[in-house]
């Protein structure tokens, strides 16, 4: 029997406080009806209503949504035939670089990845808005995606590829109408990482973003720089949120459809 | 011979049959490791041709060439006299059945069956009838709404059948078909099998590991070991006129005696050790004095008695070592002074029976000259 003796208990405590005890304070004093930050003088939601007149916080808003809603789709499509290539392929030349290089970008130095990419952006002459930050979104979140399909794709029976092969399908048709739907879970789930992961970046958002195109986290820094409003812990309020939600109900999807298909797919394999 | 038991169907033995299946030489290397080696064969329609051997045989290679999985590293596959090396798995007039069903998860039994036919553009009333005739050959009808995994294992069986029927291929490939069901339900499913494989007039080829199951569902069988066939045959054939140790040790329960030939006339003289006398056995292959051979004798063909039978010029006297009870046999582990144990089957035809031979029972075994093949090396 496992118990909670003083020494978890305290453990577990430090351990959370340390973890959330800022959020906690950031969406109680966004609640706060006082104008200080740092003095709590009642409920109320006005802080709320301010944002949502607040034309430059609702531009940055509507940008945010705008690129993480493309870059994830991208980086889902490109992920997921990443990781089919990887799984599918077996043994090619190359294969342990291709790999390696899908998923470098996880333990590179966001930084880098930011500064590389502004200098390919000048170097082409590309000039920096949505489409750039998009383009950047997708680099570094299709490598996320990649690993979630593949870790799915890995106990995937391929006899049901060859099955659909067999009956006729091109190997297109057999991956559109067997493959596909099988893994939908993993690759939606995918598309919800790839979208959180894009919605709180700052780092390569800022050196990928032009004057024309701005994300809800270079705002929330910049004005931040100017002091904290209570506006801005509600905006935050709302991005802890939806990134909440997200996460949640990706990790919820894959597990719960994961479960489900692999019993079912066991259970029409065998008896 | 024993093709009297099939006397209508034997294409194998006519010369102006056309096989639908030709293997010429074929070869399958996978690295270092060769899974089939220099294999030629033909497969004619309407039959039913198993593959048996061990796992690692080469069979299931074999099958997945035809499917169009593998290609053959040498030599050439021919369909209809046509080769299909270049022809791609969707295209080929062959579907499989696979060994895990393959089933696809997310649709119902009417969906996994329509599947290869919308594939080919069939839709509307043609669809429905062709998946309605494959649901009623199987008797399926009552799930075709069903997922795979709302049925039983008997049940994806047979949808995985009507499925691999459904596009009316010229060749079926069977993949340990049966290999998941438990024994009843194989048994049954094995005469089902046969039952639709005439209906259809499909070409069957089988892979199986079960050599009870070759035996029951098969025109040919083909024994097959380490990427060569030893020996393509009827069962009966197979059974009673294995042309090796190998072939008559796989199939079925058999004693193998070692001894030394010496022929003499129509018969040959077996020396088998110390003690005993020698066996007499006849054979169509001819032997010199003193070659090595071996003797093969299956246990329902030796008999066991008390008393020294007198018309045979085999019967050797041994003592009881062991009797297995099976219900409708009993075999009988009869030690032979010479060290052997000579396994010997009698049917309980009795149900009640006066048990006249028991444990360290002294006995007598005996056979006709013709019951046992013999066998070089």
């Amino acid at each position: 029997m496992r118990r909670l003796t003083w020494f978890n208990t305290t453990s577990l405590t430090l351990g959370f406080a340390f973890l959330y005890l800022p959020m906690v304070i950031l969406v109680i004093y966004s609640f706060n009806s006082s104008k200080l930050v740092t003095v709590w003088a009642g409920f109320s939601t006005k802080w709320y209503g301010e944002l949502m007149r607040n034309e430059a916080f609702l531009d940055a808003a509507w940008v945010t949504i705008k690129v993480a809603v493309l870059s994830s789709t991208f980086a889902t499509v490109l992920g997921t035939l990443a990781a089919y290539v990887l799984v599918r392929a077996g043994r090619f030349w190359g294969r342990t670089l291709f790999s390696g290089m899908i998923y470098a970008p996880l333990v590179m130095p966001e930084v880098i990845t930011g500064l590389s990419l502004l200098l390919l952006f000048i170097g082409i002459g590309l000039d920096r808005g949505v489409m750039t930050i998009v383009l950047a979104h997708t680099t570094f979140s299709m490598c996320y995606v990649s690993v979630v399909v593949s870790s799915r794709l890995a106990t995937f029976d391929m006899s049901l590829e060859e099955a659909a092969l067999d009956l006729g399908s091109t190997p297109f048709e057999a991956f559109r109408l067997v493959t596909l739907p099988i893994i939908a879970p993993a690759v939606i789930s995918g598309w919800l990482l790839a979208f959180t992961l894009s919605l709180d970046d700052l780092v390569i958002a800022s050196f990928t973003s032009g004057p024309s195109a701005t994300t809800l986290p270079i705002k929330i820094f910049s004005a931040v720089r100017l002091g904290v409003s209570p506006e801005i812990n509600a905006l935050s309020t709302i991005m802890i949120a939806i990134v909440t939600i997200g996460v949640i109900s990706a990790s919820l999807i894959s597990k719960r459809a994961a479960v489900r298909q692999r019993l079912e797919e066991q259970q029409a394999v065998r008896s | 011979m024993t093709e009297a038991l099939r006397p209508v169907f034997a294409p194998w033995n006519d010369p102006d049959e056309k096989p639908l299946i030709q293997f010429k030489n074929v070869t399958k290397r996978f690295g270092d490791f060769t899974a089939i080696d220099d294999l030629t064969i033909d497969i004619f329609e309407r039959e039913f041709f198993a593959l048996l051997g061990p796992s690692g045989c080469g069979k299931t290679t074999l099958m997945r060439m035809l499917a169009g999985f593998e290609t053959p590293t040498e030599g050439t596959i021919l369909l209809s006299g046509q080769d299909i090396a270049p022809i791609q798995p969707n295209k080929r007039a062959v579907n499989m059945m696979f060994q895990s069903y393959a089933l696809f998860p997310h649709l119902s039994v009417w969906e996994n069956i329509a599947f290869g036919l919308k594939r080919e553009g069939m839709k509307g009333d043609a669809l429905n009838s062709r998946v309605d005739e494959m649901l009623r050959l199987t008797r399926l009808e009552r799930f075709a709404k069903r997922k795979p995994h709302q049925i039983s294992g008997g049940q994806r069986q047979r949808v995985a059948l009507a499925r691999s029927l459904a596009k009316a291929p010229k060749l079926l490939l069977l993949d340990e078909p049966l290999g998941a069901l438990d024994k009843k339900l194989r048994q049954d499913t094995q005469f089902e099998l046969m039952d639709i494989q005439e209906k259809t007039g499909t070409t069957f080829v089988i892979v199986t590991h079960d050599q009870e199951e070759a035996m029951t569902v098969a025109s040919r069988i083909a024994v097959m070991d380490e990427g060569r066939m030893i020996q393509v045959d009827t069962p009966a054939r197979i059974y009673e006129a294995p042309n090796t140790v190998y072939v008559a040790d796989f199939i079925g329960d058999v004693n193998i005696i070692e001894g030394r030939a010496t022929p003499s006339g129509e018969h040959v003289q077996i020396a088998w050790g110390e003690g005993v006398s020698d066996i007499t056995g006849t054979t169509d292959t001819s032997f010199e004095k003193g070659d090595k051979v071996h003797f093969a004798i299956r246990p329902e063909k030796v008999s066991v008695n008390v008393e020294k039978p007198d018309d045979t010029p085999n019967a050797f006297q041994g003592k009881v070592l062991d009797i297995a009870y099976l219900g409708n046999l009993s075999t009988y582990h009869v030690e032979m002074p010479n060290g052997q144990i000579i396994k010997a089957q009698s049917a309980n035809t009795r149900r009640l029976s006066r048990r006249a031979i028991t444990w360290d029972d002294t006995v007598w075994i005996s056979f006709t000259a013709t019951a046992g093949v013999l066998l070089k090396g």
